[in-house]
């Protein structure tokens, strides 16, 4: 099987190739992250920079505050999607690609673009709600509304929920009853893949907090890096590395996608029953 | 229509004399709805409006074209624009041809690989994560005192990089532009790829088909519209980008959103207020000329692999 | 996972159709991890033929059939096409035709297209493959959407523009693996009958490989029956359902009674009657009768050996389980009027007619 060896050999060098290279690319910025955080003095090693981000006030209090926004926009976006999606699923179909619209209008609008915008608003907020950095969450909610609206539109589109609410419904359930009891545990996947990506991009933005003048853990990090490079890179790949274990957790959680079994012609199939 | 068996009002249409209940019904229904689009109005559809409306504004709010006149012929405007473009147009070719091949290495394990789960979620991280620590990344390994640079300046005893200055040119940015690319690239192809069923490239072979057959007339034309789509939506990423240049960046305006930046935080011109509405207007126009493109091309692939 | 090449197509002018080719599998053998889902399978196919494969789910036959398309490596037997050792061919060079469960027809290309594919291949002129196309879409009754995309056409019609497209190349070998199993029952009768006249027509040697029993004894001349990566028994449908040659292929193909019985020289005693054994059998002491229920008659006697469990009436005949006095259970065909005259409970008198049975130790 001579020709055949050959070309998967082929493809297999092509393949890891492939992945070394760009892996190396990717992961020595990451590398240099770690190497620079842990340069002491006269080329020794040290993790000075690394406990000073227990030790900045600024940096602690500004972690906090991002944590706090985050968990609030993740609310927010949960009370704002899920009732209305739901409605609309079952009451008011027509209201749908309204609905789609909207959400999916920020990919089109660039952050920078919205602080433009929102800026004058703020305004508002500020003289009406206070100048806590926590006000973010109201603009934070309409970033977050592209990634949020596909993850929950795709968890309301792989269950029949009009059957499932029709069915609850005629056994005496109240809507709100149906919305918590039925809808959003058929959904939980989904709103946790919602949420997460949420949580990230609540925890990575630098735009409009930094623009509007509040400190989130983005803007501190950034004035930390003119100040003591050490501890903002150190803290850099701490936030990093958080980030990539919550998204390898969720895929852990996520069920495994259908079609991958699917396209899987010689998956073992299930024993067939005796013809007797 | 009987209304006392009707089990669910739900989807039942309304007839006779249920109309005027159903058309009361209906007007509940779309109130269901007001909540959110009071919310998306105020922080979403309003800002949008301002800054549409306000870049045909002077600081009296009497209509003007001035601010527009202001960005075409102001060279430093029209300039961001060009280099904002062309550095999205470089790093989107090269996180698209990149990301591609990468997604291609994924693709081709097992698909609930451990391998694939990581790379997955490390694109995830870097593609919507990053901003401004992708720019300590950089400098950490390109900066005067970064990794790389000394490690060259040490072993080598030499300087290619120039002290590391270039990173906060074209080059650099570029650079660090397709470090987000890539992994965006991944993400947004990999679905892609895998709706490739392996019928077909079995189908082609069985009727004499070559490998690079299989590509040039099968696999090839079935991918290129989500390349192309996908391509475009690295470039609208990288347009939009606005953490990582600023981090990277905090004397000069090459790029727009650095532009929008200083027309923000510096002492309003009289005359200029709503100069950076204008050039806010100008980078919804391109993002969404290209999401328009992108959406088209979408189109077109999700009825092929379905 | 599949063997190929990446250097251009050189392959020779296909055969002219109507030639079939004589295939022979012999000893194939093929292992993932533990699993052994070729385990020294034999198989020969006369030139023209149409033989089905049919087995229980996993026991290889798709396998069986990629390895002849070249699609799946083996780790040890030999594939003789047309006398020819083709084994170590890689398989856009054999020139098979394949029809695939589903979907496997190319999205981005039309009906006329996708027929034209082997040949656009094989460097035809565009108006001869146009012409090609179109005669094959003609035979498979789709001469009307030659223009038409996959996604504009119904499954059924699908499948039978990937029949087209796998013979436009006049294929030496037609390989089909369950091509039907997408479908709903009616589409797949028709489209079954379809299959075999045009695979008369064009006479191309044909493997089928199915795990629906009526579809493989209704279209093929010979059919195989497989288990655990081996060939049972091939044979044509009523020998291989009327004289299986294991057990296996017994209770798989039908229905089938275990009655107990004793054996002795060639006959068996089964339910006091002796009925003449098939070769194979075991020949004597007690042994398990294998018995259709064709093969069982039942008449009500009050001093009968047993008693109607439950009747069952479909239409042109009927089926009766009757509980015997040893507390076994038989399955008996009956006239459907015996159906329903035959309530439960009704004692009865149960007895073999002497076709030839198989019996096991
Ligand atoms: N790529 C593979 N990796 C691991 N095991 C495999 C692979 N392909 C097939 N098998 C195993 O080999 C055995 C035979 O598989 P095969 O697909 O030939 O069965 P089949 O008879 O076609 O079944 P079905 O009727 O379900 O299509 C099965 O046990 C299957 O699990
Ligand atoms: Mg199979």
């Amino acid at each position: 099987m001579a020709a055949v060896t050959r070309t998967r050999g082929s493809r297999w060098v092509l393949r890891w190739l492939v992945l070394v290279v760009v892996a190396i690319y990717l992961l020595l910025p990451l590398l240099a992250m770690v190497e620079f955080s842990t340069r002491g003095a006269g080329g020794t090693r040290s993790l000075d920079a690394w406990r000073g981000i227990g030790e900045d006030d600024d940096l602690v209090g500004s972690i906090v505050a991002s944590v706090e926004l985050a968990a609030l926009t993740v609310v927010g976006m949960l009370v704002l999607l899920v009732p209305t999606m739901t409605w609309v699923h079952l009451r008011v179909p027509a209201m749908r690609r309204v609905v789609e619209f909207i959400c999916l209008l920020p990919l089109t609008i660039p952050a920078i673009v919205l602080v433009v915008g929102v800026a004058p608003i703020y305004a508002w907020v500020t003289y009406l709600v206070g100048d806590s950095a926590l006000t973010l969450t109201f603009v934070y909610v309409v970033l977050v509304l592209p990634y949020a609206y596909r993850a929950i539109d795709g968890g309301l589109g792989a269950i029949d929920i009009v059957t499932l609410s029709e069915a609850a419904r005629s056994l005496g359930s109240s809507w709100f009853q149906v919305l918590v009891r039925v809808i959003i545990p058929n959904i939980r996947g989904a709103l946790i893949s919602a949420s997460v990506v949420s949580i990230a991009l609540v925890l990575g933005e630098f735009t409009i907090a930094s623009l509007l003048n509040f400190d989130t853990v983005q803007v501190v990090i950034n004035l930390l890096g003119k100040r003591n490079a050490g501890i903002a890179v150190a803290v850099s790949v701490a936030a990093l590395l958080f980030a990539f274990v919550l998204l390898v957790v969720v895929a852990y959680l996520e069920p495994r996608r259908r079609d991958a079994q699917e396209d899987d012609t010689t998956a073992v199939p299930a024993p067939q029953e005796a013809r007797s | 229509m009987t209304d006392m068996l009707a089990p669910a009002p739900a989807r039942t249409r309304p007839t006779g004399s249920a109309t005027r209940r159903g058309a009361g019904r209906r007007l509940t229904a779309y109130l269901g709805v007001l909540p959110f689009l009071a919310f998306v109005t105020v922080f979403l559809l309003w800002p949008t409006y301002i800054v549409v409306t306000g870049a045909f504004q002077d600081d009296l709010g009497r209509f003007t074209l001035s601010n527009i006149q202001a960005v075409v012929s102001g060279p430093a405007y029209l300039d961001s624009f060009l280099v904002s473009i062309g550095l999205s147009l470089v790093t989107a070719v090269l996180g698209a041809v990149f990301g591609a091949l990468l997604a291609w290495a994924v693709a081709e394990g097992r698909p609930d690989g451990l391998l694939r789960r990581c790379v997955v979620a490390a694109s995830g991280v870097l593609a919507q994560f990053g901003g401004v620590m992708l720019a300590f990344a950089f400098l950490a390994t390109f900066g005067f005192n970064g990794f790389v640079t000394l490690l060259l300046a040490d072993t080598l005893g030499i300087d290619p990089l120039s002290g590391g200055g270039w990173i906060y040119g074209f080059a650099g940015l570029a650079v660090v532009y397709t470090y987000f690319q890539i992994p965006l690239m991944l993400i947004v192809f990999l679905p892609a790829l895998e709706g490739l069923k392996p019928q077909w490239r079995e189908a082609s072979d069985s009727l004499g088909g070559s490998g690079w057959a299989y590509w040039r007339h099968v696999g090839g034309p079935i991918l290129a519209p989500g390349f192309a789509g996908a391509a475009l939506l690295l470039f609208a990423n990288a347009f939009s980008a606005y953490a990582t240049a600023a981090a990277l960046i905090s004397q000069g305006s090459p790029l727009v959103p650095l532009q929008i930046r200083s027309a923000l935080t510096s002492e309003v011109v009289l005359g200029q207020a709503n100069v950076g509405k204008a050039l806010a207007l100008g980078m919804v126009i391109v993002v969404a000329v290209v999401m328009t493109l992108y959406a088209l091309l979408q189109r077109r692939t999700s009825k092929w692999l379905r | 996972m599949t063997s190929r090449t990446d250097s251009p197509t050189t392959t020779s002018e296909p055969p002219a159709p109507g030639g079939g080719v004589e295939v022979r599998l012999v000893d194939l053998r093929r292992s993932y991890g533990s699993v052994h889902a070729l385990d020294g399978l034999s198989l020969d196919l006369e030139p023209g033929e149409l033989v089905a494969l049919l087995g229980p789910s996993g026991c290889g036959k798709t396998t069986a059939l990629r390895a002849l398309a070249g699609l799946e490596e083996l780790d040890s037997g030999t594939v003789m096409v047309d006398g020819k050792d083709t084994t170590r061919v890689s398989a856009h060079r054999r020139n098979m035709g394949m029809v695939f469960q589903a979907y496997s027809l190319f999205p981005n290309m039309t009906a006329r297209d996708n027929v034209g594919y082997g040949l656009r291949l094989r460097r035809t002129a565009a108006a001869a493959r146009r012409r090609r196309a179109d005669e094959l879409l003609e035979l498979v009754g789709l001469g009307t959407h030659a223009t038409r995309y996959p996604h504009q056409l119904s499954g059924g019609q699908q499948q039978r523009v990937a029949l087209a497209r796998a013979l436009a190349i006049a294929p030496q070998v037609l390989l089909l693996d369950e091509p039907l199993s997408a479908l709903d029952a009616k589409v797949r009768a028709q489209l079954r009958d379809e299959i075999r006249r045009v695979q008369r027509e064009v006479g191309t040697t044909t493997l089928f490989v199915t795990h629906d029993q009526e579809e493989a004894l209704a279209m093929a001349d010979r059919v195989g029956v497989m288990s655990a990566g081996q060939l049972q028994q091939i044979a044509p449908p009523a020998e291989l359902y009327e004289r299986p040659r294991t057990a296996f292929v017994a209770e798989f193909v039908g229905l089938t009674n275990r009655i107990p019985g004793t054996a002795t020289d060639g006959r068996a005693q089964v339910l006091g009657t002796a009925v003449p054994l098939l070769e194979g059998s075991a020949t004597s002491g007690s042994v398990t009768v294998l018995v259709r229920p064709e093969s069982i008659e039942v008449a009500p006697d009050e001093q009968g050996n047993g008693r109607v469990i439950a009747p069952t009436y479909l239409g042109s005949l009927g089926r009766v389980q009757v509980r015997l006095h040893d507390d076994s259970v038989v399955l008996a065909q009956v006239a459907s009027h015996q159906a329903t005259e035959l309530t439960p409970g009704t004692p009865v008198r149960v007895t073999v007619r002497p076709t030839p049975v198989l019996a096991i130790a």
